[in-house]
């Protein structure tokens, strides 16, 4: 029996955004179908994945996400360094987890200082990622925009709070911005919106709709994405033509789930494999709704989503 | 999709006389129309005419059971291609692999990990709820044997796998009361296994080599009057089943191709032999319309997350989880016992009721309607700011029960604090830690204060 193929008529396409600096280029985005449609449509670009490194020693992280770097965790250049070296990370994401008022809150100044040093010997594209506090992540990713001057670095969150200050210095120095909405397509549209108005140019742009992770909201994250594609993608909707970006680790790793031990949860089996699986498993539900770039934590989660994609771009029988 | 309102209308008796709940029978062919009511709940309509109905008002991915009495599971159903459309209706089914190959132990250990892999989580119950039973080992006494140990020892419902169709069928024949999946129909035996179907009223599997292979065969099975079919389209790859299963539900969906309109059954047991992968696969299928993923065991940290993504994907995207606006009493509360305030999100509810419970310090535990939103979000969309909460408080009733003024408010709140105080006099507003883990540290303190 034959059996007529019920495709889709996609009329938009995802604006494919050049990552990196000359000699480490790196092309998200680009799709012309929904996540892994294949028989109906192409994704030049499979999703990418980003590897964290954080600006200090991080805290209150459980064991399984400290062994791998507890060599390298005092130093964000050899942390970034046995991430590409050892892990083969295609991106860094550096977290300015540090600058945070309500940590640290380490000065602007101080905090581009690391950020420069970082990218001077990194040779991927390198994310820099504020602490998400409004007002201090325009000071800090302002002061990292202007002393990696023309690094094309990938700067967020860059929110409706503080569009204007991050990107019109993103502008000058030659960045990529990221803009980030609390989960709604609307604000989504809207700040790309803003930003374009600001000239922030659209080969310069990906969208970070926020994330809720496996049992703390992922299905927000994963309904807001399928709209966002559904509108980029068969309602014209160019605003929303950009590559999505997702910063997920973090939350997966501070959820109580991940941090009981097995002996207090013996139920939810062994700890490091859960850990991996929370996050690589939230992972692999964003690439079903169409993540480009995730930024993670766990070589042995990030091992597992690459081979995941891997797979889900083969369309081999058997 | 279907008969529009008017047309269920016309067939109705047109008699409003209200025993359906509804006042007339127009606006009942409107509920049935849209799905918020079922036609049984009319008791004047003919059998036929209820059927017809029943049939055009169908989902277009048919619901079937699997199993019986209080664990029978219900698949399918289906008819939206994504969640936000309106929304899921059946979440998928985990399944455990069994194999008349296996030894004994080994059989033991995986049902001992599949009976106690049960999980409580915003007041609802997820566990894996199948075991397939595969006969390879050639010998059908083992097959059997495996069989009746499985029903012995688990009121689950199972899928029953196994090409020697002799065994098949004096198997489904010695549990038919427990309505088992039978798997599969294909090219040779399709007729045998239609038949034995039909005379136990059990489901039935159909596996095609590819998608044209499946629906030549789910057509015949059709015709031969079999209504509760599972899909196998053969494919044993990721982005093979991945297409496939896109094709199937679209098939259903768009083009109301009958012989697609059920739901699936997939293996990722049989595409990798790490068991972390096989998780990734599953949770792939999980979200891509997937019905029955089957793994090759059952373990803790890899079936929690599988079935806590799942039960997300499945959730209602028109209706958060909600409990009830009230105040709670956690412990032997008495009138010096501590206060605190969150919202009504199920999920908030949960996580700090927990806390609390496992701090053993009794608590008086405020749960304000936030509509359903978190603390931050409820507070960013002006439903958890001082003013309502201090409305809230005084009506609660609270202030009867206890001797002291001390609200603990969570600690992403600590904002509102001075104004909070305002809005109550001779209330002292504590800011609590942000993260609940940190409440029963908190507590204690408190109470030895
Ligand atoms: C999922 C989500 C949504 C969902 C709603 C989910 C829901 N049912 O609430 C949707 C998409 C609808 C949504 C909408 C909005 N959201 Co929202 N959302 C989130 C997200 C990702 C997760 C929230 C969640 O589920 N948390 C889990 C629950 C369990 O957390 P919780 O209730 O806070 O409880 C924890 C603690 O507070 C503590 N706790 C709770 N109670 C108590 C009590 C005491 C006494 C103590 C001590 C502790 C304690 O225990 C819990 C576990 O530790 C967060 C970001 C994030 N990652 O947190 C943003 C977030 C909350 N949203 C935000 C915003 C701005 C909005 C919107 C206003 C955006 C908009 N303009 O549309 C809307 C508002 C809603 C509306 N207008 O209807 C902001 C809030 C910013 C701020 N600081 O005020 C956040 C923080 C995102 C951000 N960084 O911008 N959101
Ligand atoms: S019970 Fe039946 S006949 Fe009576 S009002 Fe409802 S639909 Fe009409």
């Amino acid at each position: 029996m034959t059996i007529e193929i019920p495709k889709l008529a996609y009329t938009g396409k995802i604006k494919e955004i050049l990552l990196g600096q000359e000699g480490n280029n790196i092309t998200v985005g680009g799709e012309s179908c929904y996540p892994f449609h294949l028989f109906e449509g192409t994704m030049p670009h499979p999703p990418k994945i980003a590897m964290e490194v954080y600006d200090s020693v991080p805290e209150d992280w459980p064991e399984a996400a400290i062994e791998p770097f507890a060599d390298v965790i005092h130093d964000p250049v050899a942390w970034a360094g046995k991430c590409i070296d050892v892990y083969g990370a295609e991106m860094i994401a550096l977290q300015m987890a540090s600058t945070d008022p309500n940590a640290e809150n380490i000065p602007a100044d101080k905090a581009a200082a690391i950020a420069k040093k970082v990218s001077d010997e990194t040779d991927v594209p390198l994310i820099v990622w504020g602490c998400g506090d409004v007002d201090k992540d325009a000071e800090v990713l302002r002061s990292v925009c202007e002393i990696c001057d023309g690094r094309n670095l990938i700067i967020g969150p860059v929110a409706e709070g503080n569009y204007r200050a991050i990107g019109a210095t993103a502008i000058a120095y030659n960045h990529t911005v990221v803009a980030s909405t609390p989960i709604d397509i609307n604000l989504a549209k809207q700040l790309n919106i803003l930003l374009g108005n600001l000239n922030v140019s659209d080969d310069k742009l990906i969208i970070d709709p926020s994330i809720g992770v496996i049992g703390y909201g992922l299905e927000y994250t994963y309904s807001v994405m399928e709209r966002i594609r559904m509108a980029a993608l068969t309602q014209e909707d160019e605003r929303l033509q950009f590559p999505i970006i997702l910063d997920l680790a973090k939350d997966v790793w501070k959820t109580k789930e991940v941090k009981l031990s097995e002996e207090e949860a013996p139920l939810l089996g062994n700890q490091k494999k859960r850990g991996i699986l929370f996050e690589a498993l939230t992972a692999q539900c964003l690439l079903m709704a169409g993540a480009d770039v995730l930024i993670m934590r766990h070589p042995e989660a990030i091992a597992l989503v690459k081979e995941s994609i891997e797979e889900l771009m083969n369309r081999r029988e058997g | 999709m279907g008969l529009s309102g008017i047309e269920i209308f016309k067939k109705l008796p047109k008699t409003n006389c209200g025993k359906c709940g509804v006042p007339t029978c127009l606006a009942f062919a409107m509920k049935l129309a849209t799905g918020q009511a079922e036609i049984e709940a009319c008791p004047d309509i003919s059998e036929e005419v209820k059927e017809e109905i029943g049939e055009a008002s169908a989902p277009p991915v048919r619901t079937v059971i699997i199993g019986a009495g209080e664990r029978a599971v219900k698949i399918g159903g289906e008819a939206f291609m994504f969640r936000h459309e309106k929304r899921f209706e059946n979440p998928p089914v985990f399944t455990l692999f069994l194999s008349d190959k296996m030894d004994e132990e080994t059989v033991s250990d995986r049902l001992t990990r599949f009976n106690n892999a049960v999980y409580e989580r915003v007041g609802v119950v997820m566990r894996p709820e199948l075991i397939a039973i595969k006969g390879d080992s050639g010998e059908s006494s083992r097959f059997e044997a495996l069989a009746a140990k499985v029903c012995r020892e688990t009121d689950a419902g199972f899928v029953l796998m196994n090409e020697d169709t002799e065994a098949l069928s004096r198997t489904v024949r010695a549990c038919s009361g427990r309505k088992p999946l039978i798997y599969a129909a294909t090219g040779n035996n399709l007729e045998t296994l239609g038949n034995l179907a039909l005379e136990f009223s059990c489901p039935l599997a159909v596996k095609g080599n590819n998608l044209e292979e499946l629906a030549g065969f789910a057509e015949r099975l059709v015709g031969m009057g079999l209504k509760d079919l599972v899909l196998d389209s053969g494919a044993r790859t990721a982005g093979k089943v991945l297409e496939d299963q896109i094709i199937i539900r679209r098939s259903a969906l768009m083009k109301r191709f009958k012989p697609f309109g059920f739901p699936t059954i997939v293996f990722p047991c049989e595409m990798t032999d790490d068991p972390m992968k096989e998780a990734m696969i599953a949770c792939q299928m999980m979200t891509k319309y997937g019905s029955i993923i089957v793994l090759s065991g059952i373990e803790g940290h890899s079936i929690f997350p599988l079935l806590l993504a799942s039960m997300n994907i499945f959730t209602d995207p028109q209706r958060p989880m909600t409990v009830e606006e009230k105040i709670y009493e956690i412990g032997a509360v008495d009138e010096n016992s501590p206060v605190i305030i969150t919202g009504n999100f199920s999920l908030t509810y949960f996580i700090v009721s927990g806390e609390i419970d496992s701090s053993r310090v009794p608590v008086y535990l405020l749960i304000k309607d936030t509509e359903g939103l978190s603390v931050l979000t409820a507070w960013a969309a002006g439903k958890f700011g001082a003013d309502t909460i201090g409305v809230f408080i005084k009506k609660s009733g609270i202030e009867d029960r206890i001797k002291h003024r001390k609200l603990v408010i969570p600690g992403y709140l600590s904002s509102i604090s001075g104004e909070l105080e305002e809005e109550l006099p001779g209330w002292k507003v504590l800011v609590g830690p942000r993260e609940a883990s940190h409440l029963p540290a908190y507590l204690k303190q408190l109470s030895q204060q």
